[in-house]
């Protein structure tokens, strides 16, 4: 802890050297309970800030700064967290200094970035730090003015007494305010004594973006620092034999070249520790472009892996997984998977008699549908800076995950937590990818052995063909019709490679009296992770396919349909565990249907299709308008509903979901990595086709049920009923449901 | 390796690099103008866009042996202060997520709004084809070109 205090100073002056003026910084860690004289021995006398919680600091000239504590790949939480501690310290926004926050978890509190979870898990903790603050600064003037802290209030960054008519601002009292300690109960606002949120506050790091100042890993760089690349197999199931490094070691610029195990023998890997390519060749040199020539220059034998069972300790606790050996191709990933759904799978959940159902049904309408693995491809490929000493090991790291990485770089690097330093960089987009930090472990262990400050680089074919990608999956859904034309059971059964997307509790479980759900997996060498919300993406857009079709074979409208289910589900639900709030779910729908005009009449002109779903906290829905111009999708226009609860930052969210919604219809059309003989048959984006402008939505509507329920997130949500919008409203469009994705090679087939 | 004297953002710049490097590597590695990024390095993405004599182009193509007295824009040079009608447009639009790709959307956009002042909404998305962006700001982009043209709304 004590380590941590005075890294913390220190690192702080560096930052604010630029602000001129004498004082000292006094250091109240409300949430770490810092000690305000270990930070003051650490701290050089020009040092004027004062720091009232862990996320709060403030000059006595009256500059108020504000720590962004989650790292930030494009969501824009570094202006809506901040916010939140704004909007309880009656902070003046334009007067915040917004600064991104080191690791420090003991006193962020919560530093993870992944399943939308950044704004609903930090709204208390950033509410009451603000809250305390300003309940600080209320003291502080009380005392001053000799007046109870009852007849004070605050707004913009000043503190008022009306019966004096005295005003002072923040700054004047921050020195005052810090010697107080930090009160453990603090009153929060009323949603509707808001008045920051809610209203549209621009990304606070915009200009330095458009500028092109240096934010990203990728840019960081530091006296005598080498450029590192790693060199992997090519395809999956491979593995180092041995290598010829003579002719690079010659090569210009280059300093060395040798090989790493990421992973120790007999370390057992957590949740988040990938375990793609474990053996590594490494290159080093002093410049990228030397070192990407000498990778070339590097004579390597490589050999077939063999099956092998490791421990892996997840989140569902410690598991055996299975690696099987072998080079995998799509074709025979498919191929299983059919062969699976042939078969019985294990039940996940139950309700009356399906089968019953099934055999007295008069039609079954039954659907299979299928979805390929996914590459994240960010647009910043994988980089790690590091910088390991015997005092210290220091990363500037692309990492949603810090806290994950930590024990495992302690375990693998064997060096003490209390010397892990991690500086939080802005991430060239994350999608999941970054929760896996096995990079992090690679730069340090090449650090060490370099005795330097090295900057590893993925080249965009190392990015691309490095596993972790969303699973294949494929799932078959069943409906049994009795002779009165109702839906009298459901059948879900599928599973994926290597992983199973089946949510068995969710929609539309609960709104039938005779449903199962069964799963089943496939072991694999290629590895997986999360990928905006892996499973749901997928059966989101199987689900939302399948009820499409099943309202129109059953001749009801597919908005009406849903509610109709969803009423049921609220008024007489099947089953004890159902994940979702029915009435929200209806809530998004019916916005969507009032904001589209979805109306029967309307909808004969219009390709339309309509999709909802409710996934990590958050509910979504769209309408989606395509046209068929020379046989390919045009997407007229995109309206969405959204039901978060309490909007912290509207332009902001309506970015993320706008983002959500092209990311899904380029996935849903275009998205899909092929295997040959275990090797990406793409590696490239000349190879691999991601949208583009000319194919993005023409238009796109953004709504948001208006409720005061605590914000929910909305990286995901948006994500997973977009492919589902997409396939309906290209049915209407060509006559054609779709049922394997990308949906592009079916719309392309003739016929 | 090679010495060669550069044009850039109006300043001369020697450096002494193998004449192959792309100008990618050179303006980042050597110059230290990060802004200028790396996101395919074979020309499909267009976040190492720049310009060469006022013009669109991917640096990651372009060898540095070949630039001769050609004079190059980066993003650290499209304006003094951030405050070129492409760069205040996609402030005010608030395009960014991510921001990794931004740059080279934005010199492809000053790019065709130099030659086409007013661009139509198929012209926009034509010129901006080869900027791909992940996070999916697209339609902010062309909302934000249009704001810089003067022609949105229309």
């Amino acid at each position: 802890m004590e380590k941590t205090n005075k890294n913390y100073s220190r690192r702080s002056f560096l930052k604010v050297t630029s602000i001129s003026g004498g004082g000292m910084m006094i250091g109240f860690g409300w949430l770490a309970s810092i000690k305000p004289n270990e930070v003051l021995a650490g701290t050089p006398a020009a040092e004027k800030w004062v720091e009232l919680t862990g996320f709060v600091k403030i000059t006595p000239d009256n500059q108020v700064k504000i720590m962004s504590p989650n790292p930030e790949f494009g969501q824009n939480v570094i202006t809506s967290m901040p916010m939140i501690i704004a909007e309880e310290l009656d902070a003046d926004w334009k007067n915040v200094q917004v600064e991104q926050a080191d690791f420090n978890t003991p006193k962020y509190k919560r530093q993870f970035t992944g399943g939308s979870q950044s704004i609903r898990q930090g709204w208390q903790i950033l509410r009451k730090a603000g809250a305390a603050a300003r309940l600080m600064l209320l003291q502080a003037a009380a005392a001053e003015w000799k007046v109870p802290v009852a007849e004070l209030t605050t707004s913009q960054g000043m503190v008022h007494h009306a019966n004096s008519n005295r005003s002072i601002n923040y700054g004047s009292l921050s020195t005052a305010a810090a010697q107080l300690p930090v009160p453990e109960n603090v009153v929060l606002k009323k949603t509707t004594e808001f008045s920051l949120l809610g209203t549209h506050q621009k990304n606070v790091e915009g200009k330095k973006i458009v500028r092109g100042q240096s934010l990203f890993t990728m840019d960081y760089r530091q006296e005598g620092m080498l450029i590192a690349m790693t060199i992997r197999p090519s395809a999956f199931g491979m593995q180092l034999k041995s290598y010829d490094a003579s002719a690079a070691l010659q090569m210009p610029g280059i300093k060395d070249v040798f090989d790493i195990k990421v992973y120790k023998e007999g370390y057992e890997r957590a949740g988040f520790d990938t375990r793609t390519f474990n053996h590594l060749l490494v290159v080093v040199g002093r410049s990228t472009w030397e070192v990407m020539n000498a990778r070339k220059k590097i004579s390597i034998q490589w050999e077939p892996i063999r099956e092998t069972k490791e421990v892996v300790a997840g989140w569902g606790g410690k598991q055996e997984e299975l690696i099987p050996a072998g080079l995998e191709n799509t074709a025979d990933h498919v191929k299983k998977m059919q062969d699976m759904q042939k078969k019985p799978g294990r039940v996940l959940r139950k309700d009356g008699h399906p089968e019953e159902a099934f055999a007295k049904a008069k039609k079954v309408l039954e659907r299979t549908y299928s979805a390929p693995f996914l590459p994240h491809n960010t647009m910043e490929p994988i980089s790690c800076f590091a910088h390991i000493t015997d005092e210290k090991a220091f990363f500037v790291a692309p990492t949603q995950a810090p806290e994950f990485i930590k024990p495992t770089l302690v375990a693998n690097l064997g060096i003490p937590a209390s010397s892990i330093d991690i500086q939080l960089a802005r991430m060239g987009g994350g999608f999941g990818r970054r929760a896996y930090c096995h990079y992090m472990v690679e730069a340090g262990l090449i650090s060490q052995k370099m005795k330097a400050p090295i900057k590893l680089i993925y080249t965009r074919e190392d990015d691309m063909t490095n596993g972790i990608y969303r699973p294949a999956y494929m799932v078959t859904y069943r409906a049994a019709i009795n002779e009165k034309n109702e839906v009298t059971a459901v059948h879900i059964k599928g599973g994926g490679i290597p992983e199973n997307a089946i949510h068995a509790d969710r929609f539309p479980a609960g709104a039938f009296d005779n449903y199962l759900a069964e799963g089943w997996q496939i072991p694999s060498n290629i590895t997986i992770g999360a990928f905006r919300a892996p499973r749901s993406n997928f059966i989101a857009s199987a689900e939302q396919s399948f009820l499409d079709e099943l309202a129109e074979l059953i001749g009801k409208d597919p908005i009406d349909y849903r509610i109709e289910l969803l009423k049921r589900a609220k008024t007489n639900p099947v089953g004890k565990n159902n994940d979702y709030d029915a009435d929200r779910y209806i809530g998004v729908l019916e916005l969507v249907k009032e904001k589209s005009n979805w109306r029967k009449e309307n909808n004969k002109e219009l390709r339309r299709g309509v999709a909802a779903y409710f996934c990590h906290n958050s509910y979504a829905a769209h309408v989606v308008d395509v046209t068929m111009k020379n046989g390919q999708p045009v997407v007229d226009k995109v309206v969405s509903a959204l039901d978060c609860g309490v909007v912290v930052n509207p332009e902001g969210a309506k970015n993320m979901v706008e983002g959500a919604v092209v990311d899904g219809i380029g996935n849903a059309l275009f998205g899909g990595l092929r295997f040959e003989k275990g090797e990406p048959m793409q590696k490239n984006f000349h190879q691999y086709r991601m949208i583009r402008h000319n194919e993005a939505p023409k238009k796109i509507d953004v709504h948001f049920v208006q409720n005061t329920i605590d914000p929910t997130g909305l990286g995901e949500p948006p994500f997973p009923p977009i492919f589902g919008a997409l396939a309906n409203a290209l049915y209407k469009a060509t006559g054609k449901r779709l049922y394997q994705q990308p949906f592009i090679n079916e719309l392309n087939k003739k016929g | 390796m090679a010495k060669m004297t550069l044009t850039i953002n109006g300043k001369k710049q020697e450096v002494d690099v193998d004449p192959a490097t792309p100008v990618l590597w050179v303006l980042r590695d050597h110059l230290n103008l990060v802004g200028t990024k790396y996101g395919c390095g074979v020309g499909s993405c267009g976040a190492c866009t720049i310009h060469l004599n006022g013009r669109a182009l991917r640096s990651c193509q372009l060898p540095v042996s070949a630039v001769g007295s050609q004079e190059i824009t980066t993003i650290e040079g499209l304006s003094d202060n951030g405050d070129h009608p492409v760069q205040k447009a996609w402030l005010e639009l608030d395009v960014a997520q991510c921001g990794y790709c931004q740059t080279g959307q934005i010199m492809t956009a000053a790019s065709l709004l130099r030659s086409n002042p007013h661009p139509s909404d198929a012209e926009i998305e034509s010129a901006m084809t080869g900027n791909i962006c992940r996070c999916g700001t697209y339609t902010r982009i062309k909302e934000a070109i249009k704001t810089a043209a003067g022609t949105s709304g229309k």
